[in-house]
C-alpha cells in the first residue's frame, strides 16, 4: 500500500519568546521545525508501512528551504520526498493550498491508498487543509483520527476523537485522515535510516510539473486575503494575592471572583 | 505576479519591518545607500520572496518611511454578488442536542443582518430533528432550513458537505457562521473546498463593510500573539468558523416568529464511503472543555495522578471542567481528551484556574485569551504567574482544599 504524508514546515515555538515591552513576538533568528501535529502524521505512514507493508511518501509545499523538514521525515523513515515549491505558490491561503497539494498528489506515478496529515498547523491553526485537500481529490476523510484500528487494500477502521467521546467510523480507500497526537508517539529516527536518508532525493516540484492552474494557487488563487495584522496589546501581570495564611488568600480569591460574578 | 519592493532609498534600516512579518521573510543586510535626504545608512531591508506572502504586515509597519512597495494581483470577480443574500449559521446538533455556540452565531447573525437588512437563517441537518427548529426560531433566527433524513443520523463529512453544498447552491447565502467544533472545522473545510470559497477558520470577531458586504473576520494566530483580519473579497458566500463563547446568545423568546422550510435531498445520487459503526462516550469528562466557563487545570505541580481528583472536585463545585497541561498527559495522570495547548485544545473560558503550570508558550497559546487567569504555583517567577490575572505564591495542596472548603461556604450562605 502507498501512504502519503503531509507535512509543513513552521517556526518553532519553543524559541519564539514574546518581548515583554511590545508585547510582540520576537521572531529574529527563529528556527524552523516540523509542525508538532505532523510528527505523529509521519510516524504514523512509517507504521503503517511497517504493518501492512508497501511505502511512504512524504509531501509538503513551502519555500526551499522547507527541504529541511523533508530530509527530518525522510531520516525517520519515510521512502520518498517531494517539495512543491515555486514563487507563484506564495501567499496561498487553505484553499489554494489544498488545490496545490492535491495537483501533486494526482501526479505521484504510484496512486495514493491513504494520506495522512497533522490535526492542523501550528502557525496558523486552522485544521482547513487535511479536509479540503480531501474533497479536492474526491475522496472521504476522517478529521481527529486518535486510532487506525485496522488498514488493509481498500479498506480502513479509525476512530475519531470529538468533544463528547470516540466515533467508530470505516472508510472505503482511497481516504484521508488528520491525527492527533494521541495516536503514537513519534520515533527518533535510527542509524540505520539516517543513513539510507542520506542516499535519497528530495524532488523539487515546480507548477508546470503538477500541472497547476495559475488563477488556483499563491495568492491569487486564494479566496480569502489577509487585510491587516496586528498584534493584540500583551496580557498585562495582574494582582499578587497574599495573606497570613491558606484561608486568608482564598477568601480574598473568592471576593474578587465574586465581583466579577463568577461564583 | 505579485509585487513587493523595498524602496531603497527610503529605508533607514531601522527593521521595523523585521519585527512585524509573521513569516520571518525579512532581513537587515549591510548595504550602504543613500536616503533621498542625502544621509547615507549602513542597512537595508531584505525581503525574501520565497518567504513571503504578501500579507502587507511590513507595509503597515513603515508608513512612517513608506519605502515598502507592495502590489497585489487582483483576480477577476467572477460572480454577480447581488444574488447572494442573507446570514445563515449552521445550526450543529449531535444526538438530537443543538451545539451552545450555535445560539451565540445566531445572536451576532442578527446584529450582522440587521446592518444589511438581510435574514437570518439556520441550517439544521440530522435524522429525526425536525422539532429542533423552533428552538432556533426562539433563540433569534428568521428562517430555519431543515432537511431531515435517515442518511444524516450520525455526522459524516460527505453526505452533511454534499446536502449544505447543494443548498448553498440553491438559496446563495452570502454569509456562513459555523461553530468552531472539532465537526464545524472539518466540515467547513470540506464544504468550502467543494464550493470554492474562503474559509476563515476560529474566528473571534465578525463585522461587515455595509458597502461591499465583505465580513471583516478577526482571528488569532500564533496562539493570540497575532490577530489577523480577514476577507473574502471576490468570492460567495463567505465561510467563517466562530469560536465558543465570543458572542452572547439572546434570551429564549417563544413568543418569536419564523419560518421552517423542509428541504429534500436525493442521497442516492451521491457517493457515501464513510460509515459510522459506534460513539463511545468519554465519561471522564462531565463537561465540555470548549464550551466550559470555567476550567480547573493541572500541572507537573500536581506531582501525581490523585491531585486531579482535588481539581475535579472543585471544577464539579463551580461547574467547570478539568483541563491538563501536556507534562500531565504525558506523565499518564489524566487522558489526553483534557489537554490544554498547542497539542491539544484551545479553551477561552471565563475563569482559568491553573494549578501547579507553570505556562511553557505551548501551554499559554492555548488558554492565553481566558478573561480571567488565576494561578496557583510555588514558584512565583513562573510564566503562568506573571500572566495570570490573580496570582497566588504557595502549595496548591494548602491552597485548593481551602478554595473548595470556601466555594462550599460562599454557595450555602448565597
Amino acid at each position: 500500500m502507498h501512504f502519503v504524508v503531509c507535512i509543513k514546515q513552521v517556526p518553532a515555538t519553543t524559541s519564539v519568546q514574546i518581548d515583554s515591552k511590545t508585547g510582540t513576538l520576537k521572531r529574529e533568528g527563529v528556527e524552523s521545525i516540523i509542525n508538532p501535529f505532523d510528527e505523529y502524521a509521519i510516524e504514523e505512514g512509517i507504521r503503517l508501512k511497517e504493518r501492512v507493508g508497501g511505502k511512504t511518501t512524504v509531501i509538503s509545499m513551502g519555500p526551499p528551504q522547507a527541504e529541511q523538514a523533508l530530509r527530518e521525515a525522510l531520516s525517520r523513515g519515510c521512502d520518498d520526498a517531494i517539495l512543491l515549491t515555486d514563487k507563484a505558490f506564495a501567499g496561498a491561503d487553505t484553499w489554494a493550498t489544498s488545490y496545490t497539494l492535491s495537483r501533486g498528489i494526482k501526479m505521484l506515478s504510484e496512486p495514493a491508498d491513504l494520506i495522512i496529515c497533522g490535526k492542523q498547523a501550528s502557525d496558523g491553526d486552522t485544521a482547513q487543509v487535511g479536509p479540503s485537500l480531501a474533497e479536492m481529490l474526491d475522496i472521504p476523510h476522517v478529521a481527529y483520527v486518535r486510532k487506525i484500528v485496522e488498514v488493509k487494500p481498500g479498506y480502513i477502521k479509525v476512530e475519531r476523537m470529538l468533544e463528547d467521546g470516540i466515533d467508530i467510523l470505516e472508510m472505503s480507500l482511497p481516504a484521508l485522515v488528520t491525527v492527533v497526537k494521541e495516536i503514537n508517539t513519534p520515533r527518533l529516527p535510527s542509524l540505520k535510516t539516517m543513513l539510507a536518508a542520506k542516499k535519497k532525493q528530495v524532488h523539487y516540484w515546480n507548477k508546470e510539473t503538477i500541472n497547476a492552474e495559475e488563477d488556483k494557487i499563491g495568492l491569487k488563487g486564494s479566496p480569502t486575503q489577509v487585510m491587516k495584522i496586528f498584534y493584540p496589546p500583551a496580557r498585562s501581570g495582574g494582582e499578587r494575592i497574599t495573606g497570613a495564611d491558606a484561608k486568608e488568600i482564598v477568601n480574598k480569591l473568592i471576593q474578587k471572583l465574586s465581583s466579577h460574578g463568577i461564583i | 505576479m505579485n509585487k513587493i519592493e523595498v524602496i531603497v532609498n527610503r529605508c533607514i534600516g531601522c527593521g521595523l519591518c523585521v519585527k512585524v512579518c509573521p513569516y520571518q521573510a525579512i532581513t537587515l543586510i549591510d548595504s550602504p545607500h543613500t536616503l533621498e535626504s542625502g544621509r547615507t545608512v549602513k542597512q537595508l531591508a531584505f525581503i525574501d520572496l520565497n518567504k513571503c506572502t504578501y500579507c502587507g504586515a511590513c507595509v503597515e509597519a513603515c508608513k512612517k518611511y513608506n519605502a515598502i512597495f507592495l502590489q497585489k494581483e487582483e483576480a477577476k470577480i467572477e460572480i454577480d454578488f447581488k444574488d447572494y443574500k442573507n446570514i445563515w449559521v449552521y445550526a450543529e446538533q449531535r444526538r438530537k442536542e443543538i451545539s451552545p455556540v450555535v445560539f451565540e452565531l445566531i445572536a451576532k447573525a442578527k446584529d450582522l443582518s440587521e446592518k444589511l437588512s438581510f435574514k437570518v437563517c439556520s441550517v439544521l441537518l440530522g435524522n429525526k430533528i425536525k422539532d429542533l427548529a423552533n428552538e432556533l426560531i426562539y433563540y433569534g433566527s428568521d428562517v430555519v432550513y431543515v432537511v431531515d433524513d435517515p442518511a444524516l443520523e450520525e455526522f459524516l463529512d460527505e453526505p452533511y458537505s454534499e446536502v449544505f453544498a447543494w443548498l448553498i447552491k440553491e438559496e446563495k447565502p452570502q454569509i456562513i457562521l459555523m461553530g468552531a467544533t472539532n465537526i464545524g472545522r472539518s466540515f467547513a473545510s470540506r464544504v468550502a473546498a467543494k464550493i470554492r470559497t474562503g474559509l476563515t477558520a476560529d474566528c473571534t470577531a465578525l463585522d461587515v463593510d455595509l458597502q461591499t458586504h465583505n465580513l471583516l473576520q478577526t482571528r488569532p494566530a500564533f496562539g493570540g500573539n497575532i490577530m489577523a483580519t480577514i476577507l473574502t473579497p471576490r468570492h460567495r458566500p463567505q465561510m467563517a468558523t466562530v469560536r465558543h463563547k465570543v458572542f452572547k446568545p439572546l434570551a429564549r423568546d417563544t413568543s418569536r416568529q419564523g419560518e421552517i422550510i423542509e428541504k429534500k435531498f436525493d442521497f442516492s445520487k451521491i457517493k457515501i464511503r464513510t460509515k459510522f459503526l459506534d460513539f463511545i462516550k468519554d465519561t471522564s469528562t462531565k463537561v465540555n472543555l470548549a464550551e466550559a466557563d470555567i476550567i480547573v487545570s493541572g500541572g507537573r505541580g500536581l506531582g501525581g495522578p490523585e491531585g486531579f481528583k482535588l481539581l475535579e472536585e472543585l471544577a464539579d463545585l463551580l461547574g467547570g471542567a478539568v483541563g491538563a497541561s501536556r507534562a500531565a498527559v504525558d506523565a499518564g495522570w489524566i487522558p489526553y481528551s483534557h489537554q490544554v495547548g498547542q497539542t491539544g485544545r484551545t479553551v477561552a473560558p471565563k475563569v482559568y484556574i491553573a494549578c501547579g503550570i507553570s505556562g511553557q508558550i505551548q501551554h499559554l497559546v492555548g488558554m492565553g485569551s481566558s478573561e480571567i487567569i488565576v494561578a496557583i504555583n510555588k514558584d512565583p517567577e513562573s510564566p503562568m504567574m506573571k500572566i495570570a490575572t490573580y496570582s497566588i505564591e504557595g502549595d496548591l495542596y494548602e491552597i485548593v482544599p481551602e478554595l473548595i472548603k470556601a466555594v462550599k461556604e460562599y454557595k450555602s450562605k448565597s
